[in-house]
């Protein structure tokens, strides 16, 4: 166990990287606690991968330093490291038993049989497999089989962190939830550091105590799943986070008030900063429908199920709404009221309003 | 409920045809002069098992089948390991893959009896390379045509060169084909070396090198034309491969009884043997 922090840390594929363009990652620097359960949440191609790879040792990065409890492990390769990783299609050993499976990692480490064999099953009864210890491990159906890989990184008591690449990518629908709350479960049991690694979003949410959300290979915000919900410190994640996304909305500044669509328009709290361009930000959840506010035109209706979500035009600028029940209909003119506590500026992306200090 | 239609049958009816043009009827022919006497003519005689039962018990016959065993069993014990070695150190991605690939499909490109004929030029004592080089640099004692040592030493080393692509290629196609996790989890797990040739690369080229294995059985349990142009099975008959002697006693001795008799044992064991070892290799996945 232990509490892993990244410092200044770059990465580029290629051998002489030139602009920042170059590098898939960009200077990080992060400190993960110890026992935390942390998700990695990005789309594709935001270097979340890399930097897994870059802390299981399978990468050595270009620059910056991996510390582990203020050891740096930087030049150790992945079986120094006391970690354990999950990935995205399941690896098992295809001819060994499931139980063999298990105890591969502590055979390799030389640990005692009588031991091995405790260890293997404490961990069968934590996953729940223990009837299947003697079949190989070939024949197990994919969800069982990444719970064995997962097993082979449990079973270690030494790991320092757990990581999962995408690990229910190919693992049935009705599964992935059951597979989830187990992942969380062993996490309240086993208390090593937890690092899921995944581009959906309800997957980072559910299993994360803390979201680190990654967009071309920077963090762009660090938080619990509310402050990423309820405050995005940045557009993409405002975006990205959410279904549907925030509402981003063209704005201008004149006169210390700010106007969208001609109008002024009420903020959380005071506007930092000056220049730049500038944008609205507001979730689809704090739109309403009023008698007065800004004029739009609806476009489309979605009955979702549990709410609607209405599609308006303001001019040219499409705003969501999510709204309990319906009463309007395609074409018809409304007007829509931002809720001031809700409503940010962000200027050039990143948030440009003080938090609301009273609700 | 389930419809009978037997117009299916017409479906399979021309590969019935082909199947028995080619194969069902020739094979006939044979079990056809393995159980007659002809002396020429069109006159048979019957001959019941007769010529099974003379080649079954020749010495002749039991020698060029114990010399054809050796001679596969000499072939395999060298190929498998080293084109599996030969396919774990070639490059798994870059520009140095598409040359591996076509330098190890050169030599199986080459016509079997150009093979023969080339190393025939390649090692003859006072005009080939290696002959001369053998025995006028390195002062060995090395000719092919006079010492059934070299003679032996020589059509292994040939059908070395030949065929064991054949088995870098296809443990090569295996091998591409394990993900990179498996190899990233092996390093996390702590494996050597060995344990990741042993759990990983040897499992996923299983059914490759099942495949190469048979192949190679059965080509080096039926060659003919390589050896026969190298050494004509000499000297004496130490070279004489089950292949060459059927041929000498068909073609040479014109015994067309016996000659079918042993093509029918011949065809037997090869089939006895790359059935049992094919069950024996499949049977652990149905477990």
């Amino acid at each position: 166990m232990a509490k892993i922090s990244l410092s200044n840390l770059r990465h580029s594929y290629m051998p002489d990287p030139t602009g920042p363009e170059d590098y898939a990652l960009k200077k990080i620097d992060l400190d993960w606690q110890n026992g935390g359960a942390y998700a990695l949440l990005g789309p594709s191609g935001c270097g979340k991968s890399t930097l897994l790879n870059i802390i299981s040792g399978l990468l050595h990065p270009s620059e910056g330093r991996i510390l582990f409890d203020d050891r740096d492990v930087t030049d150790l390769p992945p079986d120094q490291r006391n970690i354990a990783q999950v990935f995205q299609f399941p690896v098992i050993y295809d001819t060994m038993t499931v139980r063999e499976n298990l105890a591969f990692p502590l055979r390799n480490r030389g640990v005692a049989e009588a031991k091995i064999a405790e260890r293997v099953a404490e961990i069968a009864a934590m996953l729940e497999v223990e009837g299947m210890l003697d079949i190989r491990a070939a024949h197990l159906s994919p969800d069982n089989k990444q719970k064995i890989s997962m097993g082979r990184g449990l079973v270690r008591d030494d790991v320092n962190v757990i990581m999962f690449d995408e690990p229910l990518t190919v693992i049935d629908p009705h599964l992935k939830w059951k597979l989830r709350s187990k992942l969380k479960e062993l996490h309240q049991r086993v208390k090593a550091t937890m690092i899921y690694v995944t581009h959906d979003q309800t997957e980072a949410l559910t299993f994360a105590d803390q979201v680190v959300v990654m967009q071309d290979g920077e963090i762009v915000q660090i938080g619990s799943p509310v402050e990423l919900f309820e405050r995005p410190q940045h557009t993409f994640v405002g975006h990205f986070i959410g279904s549907p996304g925030m509402n981003i909305l063209p704005a201008t500044q004149e006169e210390g008030q700010v106007l969208f669509n001609g109008q002024p328009v009420a903020l959380e709290g005071a506007v930092t900063g000056e220049g730049g361009t500038t944008e609205l930000g507001i979730r689809p959840e704090f739109v309403a429908l009023a008698d007065d506010g800004v004029p739009a035109r609806v476009r489309k209706v979605s009955d979702v199920g549990r709410h609607a979500v209405v599609d308006a035009m303001v001019g040219d600028t499409p705003v969501k709404a999510v709204v309990d029940h319906v009463d309007v209909e395609q074409g018809a003119e409304v007007h829509l009221a931002f809720r001031p506590d809700q409503t940010r500026l962000y200027r050039d992306g990143w948030i440009a309003t003080e938090a609301a200090h009273a609700k | 409920m389930k419809t009978e239609n037997q117009r299916a049958w017409f479906f399979v009816l021309p590969v019935l045809l082909l199947v028995a043009f080619n194969a069902l009827v020739p094979i006939m022919t044979v079990v056809n002069y393995s159980v007659q006497e002809t002396f020429g003519n069109n006159v048979f005689f019957w001959q019941g098992l007769d010529w099974f039962e003379q080649i079954l018990r020749s010495d002749r016959f039991h020698a060029a089948l114990g010399r054809q065993f050796l001679f596969t069993f000499l072939i395999l014990i060298i190929e498998v390991p080293l084109g599996i070695i030969v396919a774990l150190s070639m490059p798994r991605r870059g520009i140095w893959v598409p040359v591996c690939l076509v330098l190890m499909a050169l030599p199986m490109l080459i016509p079997w009896n150009v093979v023969g004929s080339m190393w025939n030029i390649f090692t003859l004592p006072k005009i080939g390379l290696l002959g001369y080089f053998m025995n006028d640099v390195l002062g060995i004692n090395y000719d092919m045509t006079q010492q059934p040592l070299s003679a032996w030493i020589t059509i292994i080393v040939m059908d070395v060169w030949h065929w064991t692509s054949l088995v870098v290629l296809l443990s090569y196609a295996g091998l591409v084909s394990i993900p990179d996790a498996y190899y990233q989890a092996a390093k996390i797990d702590g494996a050597s070396p060995w344990k990741v040739f042993r759990y990983i690369q040897l499992p996923k080229m299983k059914t490759v090198l099942t495949i190469a294995i048979l192949l190679r059985f059965m080509d080096s349990f039926n060659i003919y034309t390589e050896p026969f142009v190298l050494t004509g099975g000499g000297p004496g008959n130490s070279t004489t491969l089950l292949s060459i002697d059927l041929v000498k006693i068909a073609l040479g001795q014109f015994d067309l009884g016996p000659a079918a008799a042993m093509s029918l044992i011949y065809f037997a064991i090869t089939l006895l043997v790359s059935w049992l070892f094919y069950t024996l290799m499949t049977k652990d996945d149905a477990k």
